[in-house]
């Protein structure tokens, strides 16, 4: 009983905080990463007087925000207030469950995976709908508007650019995905080649979907001042925020592994060496070539912030609707052929 | 095969219960000053006259049907794209013939100005 309890309940769910904790401390280093990048880009310095070069800062952000009074607006209607946050957070960490860091290490090796994601990645929508119309506030009603119209049209788009892969990935399980990668030409056997437009379509829908500059109109600052989470405070917006950034780590880590081939190396199959275990996984792969790839995705992220003007909401909408859903439908057709003719060389093994 | 999906509900279960920790630490330990006007809607300084849950554009609504559509036809895709090594030609002729459709549609959506925002 004690052995069945341990291997069914605490080791799953001390496997769940392996990922969980860090995913939490990633985006605390993630804010302050982003906040650092961008204070470069300005020619500033970013945050530096919390601890060692301001390594801290998001900590102590946490820390005060956890402090901070939680108002409930009398117009609110108070449970689905309370509801909102978790239903944006919940969605953005369970996502995690099925992402493949390795090539067994994996948490839930389910067969619907990429399925499971986009349900999870569709909910997210709810929390900020719901978070709109509970707080019961113009700006707020608004913003959950703007955001949630934004959000499930990209999502179409996301979704068509998830078919590609699957047509030829063949598989719903991720790590097979990850598997279909490894042609034996490294880097140009991943699917961001034979998908490239699809590749592209999907990175940008991801930055819509998650309402990150320069689609963030749902939170333009000096229109609608938050968007949908304006009558939040203290530990609820907290929550906001954390899902919110947890779902761009997210993002990046599926595209490393939708079209940038996981823990796949670069290098695999062009160098065929031996060497000793430690260093072994630099052409044979391992969960640091993932992490790499998605810290190139997340640090586009800032990139982009830095960079471009917000763009105008019809704009956004015109590029959702009627520029990636068009290509992403007509790829669709292109990877089936590819993958009938077998112009694609897919790989079966790690 | 069932069993490998329990821990993505222990997941859902962990993530639900650091949702609510965090929301009670906020709720426990942060201050409680209410005041009325604090606790108004916020608009930038201005009385909030009547309720928030005002008409909004019909637009949103039409968007909602239309992702609703072609969400449910991108469901369709997925078990083909999963099969499609199987069937073969006929795959790929059939999936050529729902999309011909699916863009038809689209054109006609297209056409009415449903994805019109101005």
């Amino acid at each position: 009983m004690g052995a069945q309890l341990f291997n069914q309940l605490l080791l799953p769910i001390l496997y769940i905080l392996c990922i969980a904790v860090p995913v939490i401390i990633a985006v605390a280093m993630f804010v302050y990463w982003e906040r650092k990048v961008i204070g470069w880009m300005h020619v500033r310095m970013g945050p530096n007087k919390i601890g060692p070069l301001g390594l801290l800062q998001a900590f102590a952000d946490v820390a005060k925000l956890l402090f901070k009074e939680v108002i409930l607006p009398t117009s609110a209607n108070k449970f689905l207030y309370y509801l909102a946050p978790l239903l944006a957070l919940v969605p953005a960490f369970a996502a995690w469950a099925v992402i493949p860091f390795g090539d067994k290490l994996v948490l839930a090796n389910v067969n619907a995976g990429l399925l499971y994601l986009l349900a999870m990645t569709s909910l997210g929508v709810y929390g900020i709908i719901l978070a709109g119309w509970a707080s019961n506030s113009r700006y707020a009603l608004l913003g959950a508007m703007r955001s949630a119209a934004q959000v499930i049209s990209y999502e179409l788009a996301m979704g068509l650019c998830l078919v590609c892969v699957l047509v030829l990935a063949g598989s719903l399980n991720l790590t097979d995905i990850v598997h279909a990668q490894a042609g034996g030409k490294g880097f140009f056997s991943w699917f961001w080649l034979p998908l490239l437009p699809v590749f592209v379509i999907y990175f940008i829908s991801g930055v819509a979907e998650t309402n990150r500059a320069p689609f963030d109109v749902a939170e333009g600052e000096s229109e609608i001042v938050a968007g949908f989470h304006v009558e939040y405070s203290g530990s609820a917006f907290a929550i906001f925020f954390l899902a919110e950034y947890a779902n761009m780590i997210l993002v990046s880590f599926l595209a490393s592994v939708l079209f940038l081939g996981g823990w796949l190396s670069p290098l695999q199959g062009w160098i065929h060496a031996d060497a000793p275990g430690w260093i072994n996984w630099i052409w044979t792969g391992g969960f640091i070539w993932l992490f790499i790839k998605a810290f190139v995705f997340a640090f586009m992220f800032l990139w982009f912030r830095a960079s471009f003007p917000r763009y105008r909401y019809d704009q956004i909408m015109r590029l959702g609707w009627k520029v990636f859903i068009p290509i992403a439908i007509v790829w669709v057709l292109v990877a089936g052929c590819m993958k009938y003719y077998g112009v694609v060389s897919i790989g079966t093994g790690g | 095969m069932l069993t490998e999906y329990w821990p993505i509900l222990l997941f859902i279960g962990v993530a639900t219960g650091l949702g609510l920790v965090l929301l009670a630490i906020g709720l426990l330990a942060g201050p409680r000053r209410p005041e009325s006007e604090k606790l108004s809607p916020y608009e930038c300084g201005f009385e909030a006259f009547e309720d928030a849950r005002m008409r909004f554009d019909v637009r949103y609504y039409l968007l909602a049907i239309l992702f609703i559509i072609f969400d449910l036809e991108i469901a369709f895709l997925f078990p083909w794209a999963v099969v499609f090594k199987q069937i073969g030609l006929v795959a790929l002729v059939e999936m050529a013939l729902f999309l011909l459709l699916l863009v038809i549609g689209f054109a006609y959506v297209w056409k009415k100005g449903a994805l019109e925002w101005e």
